[in-house]
């Protein structure tokens, strides 16, 4: 009764539902409790099935367009070897958006329909992509500070009740902790560096400390869809959890690369064991996510041109691999 | 310089110029399968570059490292050949410019395991395993592109008739190559002509595309004499690393 094959999932699934609906709402919910992993063929509420769709691409749109802040200094990158990390990252992040694809394809939606969503400005992609990479420390910073916080942010997804997207996450997981580190490791190279260097990488960091922590999203007491999330063990952990999370492991590693984090109001707290910060200027987020902030227009118009001059390459590919099935069915 | 230094530059140069182009695709190639894939040639051809710098930089006997010899030397001191330097333009021409260049790299590698320089031997030993990727996978798309739609079809052979031309100096010797084959470190370019032309042909048949008539042009790159395109890609390429003398990244 759990598993129910996709292809049947038409008229015959939606009788199912009116007649069985709460039935097989509240089996699903017991298997979600039970810690049970739900797959592409089981039953599923059409929320979650939607709630999933909606997370996991704009997760895929967010690896695809966030392949270009760090993709300006590839042609720049100042050694030979940091232009080949620079290159395998940029790479990761892409594969990172194939694998998610796929795992949104899991759930009966094609990758063009949501690449359409995206290039149309109907599907939202990580708002922290519209910030500028003016210098080479800003690839220091989004490796240390934006994966950073896309770890905190994606470890709870490596148990997400919905099996495909929880393997996925196991995977990007990994990389994204390399990357990570390599971020920071970019940042020690010029926090103990020259003068021009040091003040490099504290720009960046006052660039990048802000919009990282908007990275986990409104405050929990504004949050829409987190409690349902949480219930469908999709989400873990609230958005203040993990921002505080961030800010109390990212701290101490600011203090060891000796830049000060830009936040006036930053002291730790002792009884409470956690750093207290000032308030987030959550106007910016807003202003970021309406599409005003500084690379919305130029990061949409980069996937846009892409996507416009690749078209005869990729209607070209259709036709020869259509030319190629007819031939083999002739010789069948 | 010593022939062998220029002839060991003359290949380094040549990768890390293709790789250069290949990475400004990244991110903004017609389907996310190829980012991967030209990031994944970029790569492969920026890892043999940093090798062979490394190995130049050694038979030179002058201590200068990869990031200086990639970072510091001026237009006329590279030695790639020119058709690596030309403008990624559309997706066909990077294909093409990829194609005719694989077929070659492919046929040198093979040539080069049996150098005498034992470092060479052994670049040449890896290289060749990824060139035959790269050639596949280059000439897959040439095939699709060819074969593919009207327009597709048009596009590339234009992208063969503008590219061809620079073919002709990847197979003209002069005195450091004659140097280099006769120290038995290096391969005479003339001799990877007919390899080089086998599988040309057959893929520009499987392509359905006509192959270009020979032309008396001949630019020489590997002199230190380049097209205009060479200029700006190195001054981006060094900018960052030229704005900070000596320090360390």
């Amino acid at each position: 009764m759990y598993t129910q094959g996709l292809d049947s999932l038409g008229k015959d699934c939606l009788r199912d539902e009116t007649r069985d609906g709460a039935a097989l709402e509240s089996r699903f919910q017991a298997r979600v409790d039970a810690e049970e992993k739900i797959e592409a063929k089981d039953w599923m509420p059409e929320a979650y099935r939607r709630t999933l769709i909606r997370q996991i691409s704009q997760h895929a749109h967010s690896e695809v367009v966030g392949m270009l802040p760090e993709g300006n200094w590839i042609t720049r990158a100042p050694s030979l070897k940091r232009k080949t990390i620079l290159i395998a990252k940029v790479q990761d992040e892409g594969g990172h958006g194939a694998y998610l694809y796929s795992a949104a394809e899991t759930l009966g939606v094609a990758r063009a329909e949501l690449v359409d969503q995206l290039l149309a400005g109907k599907a939202k992609y990580s708002s922290i992509f519209n910030y500028p990479t003016p210098t080479w420390a800003d690839v220091g910073a989004i490796g240390w500070l934006v994966d950073g916080a896309a770890i905190m942010n994606q470890i709870p997804l490596c148990r997400c009740s919905y099996g495909p997207y929880a393997r996925a996450m196991v995977r990007i997981c990994k990389e994204e902790s390399f990357h990570q580190r390599q971020g920071y490791e970019i940042m020690l190279t010029l926090a103990r560096g020259t003068e021009a260097q040091r003040a490099m990488a504290q720009a960046a960091l006052d660039r990048w400390w802000w919009p990282s922590l908007m990275m986990f999203g409104p405050t929990d007491t504004d949050s829409k869809h987190g409690a349902q999330s949480m219930r469908w063990k999709i989400k873990r952990f609230s958005n203040d959890e993990l921002r505080q999370k961030f800010v109390d492991t990212t701290v101490p590693q600011a203090d060891y690369l000796g830049l000060g984090v830009p936040d006036p109001e930053l002291a730790w707290d002792e009884a409470a064991q956690h750093y207290r910060f000032g308030p987030i200027d959550w106007s910016e987020f807003e202003r970021v996510l309406a599409g005003h902030g500084p690379c919305n227009r130029e990061r949409m118009e980069a996937r846009c041109k892409a996507h416009e001059e690749g078209r005869w390459v990729r209607e070209a590919a259709a036709a020869w691999a259509a030319k190629r099935s007819a031939v083999a069915m002739q010789a069948a | 310089m010593t022939p062998e230094v220029r002839y060991v530059l003359r290949l380094a140069d040549t990768n890390l110029v293709l790789a250069q182009r290949l990475g400004e695709w990244v991110g903004h190639a017609p389907a996310l399968e190829e980012d991967l894939g030209l990031a994944n040639l970029s790569l492969d051809l920026l890892g043999q570059a940093r090798l062979l710098l490394a190995r130049a930089g050694e038979l030179e006997g002058l201590g200068r490292g990869e990031d200086q010899l990639a970072y510091l030397r001026e237009e006329s001191e590279y030695f790639n050949l020119t058709l690596v330097e030309q403008p990624n333009g559309d997706f066909g021409d990077t294909v093409v410019r990829q194609f005719l260049f694989d077929a070659w790299q492919l046929g040198l590698y093979e040539a080069l395991v049996a150098s005498g320089d034992a470092a060479l031997a052994a670049i040449a030993a890896k290289g060749a395993r990824e060139a035959a990727y790269h050639l596949r996978y280059s000439g897959g798309w040439l095939v699709r592109l060819g074969d593919g739609t009207a327009e597709s079809h048009a596009r590339v052979a234009a992208s063969l008739a503008r590219l061809w031309p620079y073919t002709n100096e990847l197979f003209h010797d002069d005195d450091v190559d004659r140097a280099a084959a006769a120290a038995g470190i290096g391969v005479l370019p003339s001799a990877l002509a007919p390899p080089w032309s086998v599988r040309v042909d057959q893929t520009l048949a499987h392509a359905t595309l006509a192959r270009p008539a020979h032309s008396s042009f001949v630019w020489y790159g590997k002199q230190g004499r380049h097209s205009e395109h060479l200029g700006y890609l190195l001054a981006e390429m060094q900018s960052l690393h030229r704005a900070h003398p000596g320090a360390s990244w």
